[in-house]
């Protein structure tokens, strides 16, 4: 839909078709929706150490506290920030296969470096410190699959989570318009469950969360578990030095947790930031 | 009318919310996302025995239809229709058809055949015509009252249904001839975007 003034925004479309429910799926029908089911299943895959863990006893991870980064920029900072430290191990990853992450089809191997991926790592001090960065596009379909795979595998008890999620700035709806110093900016949300102070204003009425982030959240909210989510809202599409920074303040509860590396400069960000060169330029 | 008090920041909702108001004996879902379609007869079969399980005395389905799929005679009068399982057509009788209330029209399964056989058609309706005939098999006291809008600001639309249910089931008070003053939900703030860049003029 496009405003008065030529902006494009991204507004779906509230109203539902029918379902025809009145035709019958004959047997060919019925296997044709059950492989695209198939194929479009979430998989977590778990190294051997956490899988032994979730076979013996409880089928549950004791875990205290997860951490998901969303997005590229979120990914980046934990990277740089938080999994630099080498204290950390790739336990698993969660491989999914649709229309925009054709990439994870594998389900056999781990993703390639830099290729869109889910993957879960694990404090080698301290095993109650799970993170996730997931930089591949989940569908509507697969969220809740995600989530309900995710979290059936922690235990509830005592668990906190923090999710970092990047958004677009053309997201944000705002009555005053914003510009210049004031982008990039953090809003945070929480569920009912958190008790504690978030580092930065909480997001107003009327934005909306949406996608992995909001799933996440939801599946909080639902089972009271104490979860705060910081959405960083940012004008650069690709990845991002600044943008990285803005997610900085989240290393104060960060450093409760684990021990970390002081906080990297500028330049090592933008060393996790792709550099977008400009492939062609029509003046020169 | 005044925004709702409730738009603090901060104040999360999800995708699936229930309300409740003891004093008035009412509770309400509000439905802010649409179904996956391949989960659709699931969410209906759900919902049905959740309303049966809960036992409601009667349940309302606010729902809308695509207006450019009416037909020559749907285009006249209101666009304001309803639907009622026989179930709740024994509680409430000839009360809807004597507010002069209309009833969903049913549609030709092929059209232009003659004495083709009729269907419940509710384009754009999502699980309203599920819910419905799955209610209709379980006995449910169900009457879905929707209105043929299209794409677009749909407020006054919103205010439209919600005044004609409150002609029948006086859940706000109103003087008469006149519309309740109805509170505006924060969601429906800035609907078509941010503020405008002051650099523009």
């Amino acid at each position: 839909m496009a405003t008065f003034f030529g902006e494009v925004l991204s507004v779906y479309s509230r109203a539902v078709e029918e379902c025809d429910e009145d035709l019958d799926e004959n047997e060919e029908d019925e296997q044709i929706h059950r492989e695209i089911e198939e194929n479009r299943e979430v998989h977590i895959e778990w190294g051997p150490e956490v899988t032994q863990s979730l076979g013996s006893g409880s089928n549950t991870l004791q875990c205290s506290d997860l951490i998901i980064a969303v997005g590229q920029n979120a990914a980046g900072f934990l990277s740089a920030c938080v999994l630099n430290a080498e204290s950390w191990d790739a336990v698993g990853c969660a491989s999914l296969w649709n229309e925009r992450s054709r990439g994870s089809s594998r389900q056999s191997s781990a993703p390639l470096p830099g290729e869109p991926a889910c993957l879960f790592y694990r404090h080698r001090d301290n095993p109650a410190v799970l993170i996730c960065q997931s930089t591949c596009y989940i569908a509507e379909d697969q969220l809740f699959q995600w989530t309900e795979k995710v979290f059936g595998c922690l235990q509830n008890r005592g668990l906190n989570v923090m999710v970092l999620s990047d958004s677009p700035m053309a997201e944000y709806k705002t009555s005053e318009y914003l510009y210049g110093s004031t982008i990039p900016f953090i809003r945070s949300l929480k569920s009912s469950a958190y008790k504690c102070q978030a580092f930065c204003p909480a997001v107003e009425q009327p934005n909306i969360l949406t996608g992995l982030p909001a799933a996440v959240l939801s599946h909080c909210q639902v089972h009271q578990i104490p979860a705060v989510l910081y959405q960083c809202y940012s004008d650069v599409i690709s990845p991002d030095s600044v943008t990285m920074e803005t997610y900085k303040p989240a290393l104060t509860s960060l450093s409760k947790l684990v021990k970390l590396e002081s906080c990297p400069s500028a330049d090592v960000l933008r060393k996790f930031a792709k550099i977008s060169e400009t492939q062609s330029n029509l003046y020169t | 009318m005044n925004w709702n008090a409730d738009c603090e920041p901060g104040l999360i909702l999800i995708h699936r919310f229930m309300y409740s108001s003891p004093e008035l004996r009412l509770a309400v879902l509000q439905i802010r996302t649409p179904i996956i379609q391949t989960k659709s007869k699931k969410f209906c079969k759900l919902m049905v025995s959740w309303i049966k399980a809960s036992g409601f005395s009667r349940t309302v389905l606010l729902s809308s239809s695509h207006a450019y799929q009416r037909d020559d005679q749907q285009l006249l009068g209101t666009p304001l229709r309803y639907l009622q399982t026989p179930s709740m057509q024994k509680v409430t009788g000839d009360r809807l058809k004597e507010m002069e209330w209309r009833e969903m029209e049913t549609v030709s399964t092929f059209p232009g055949v003659t004495d083709s056989e009729q269907r419940l058609y509710i384009p754009g309706g999502g699980a309203t015509k599920g819910l419905f005939t799955d209610s209709c098999a379980e006995d449910i006291p169900l009457v879905v009252v929707l209105i043929f809008c299209s794409e677009g600001d749909n407020i006054p639309d919103a205010f439209t249904l919600l005044n004609h249910l409150n002609t029948w089931l006086h859940l706000v008070d109103a003087p008469a001839q006149m519309q309740p003053k109805w509170r505006i939900p924060a969601s429906w703030r800035l609907l078509f975007g941010s503020g405008i860049p002051p650099a523009l003029f």
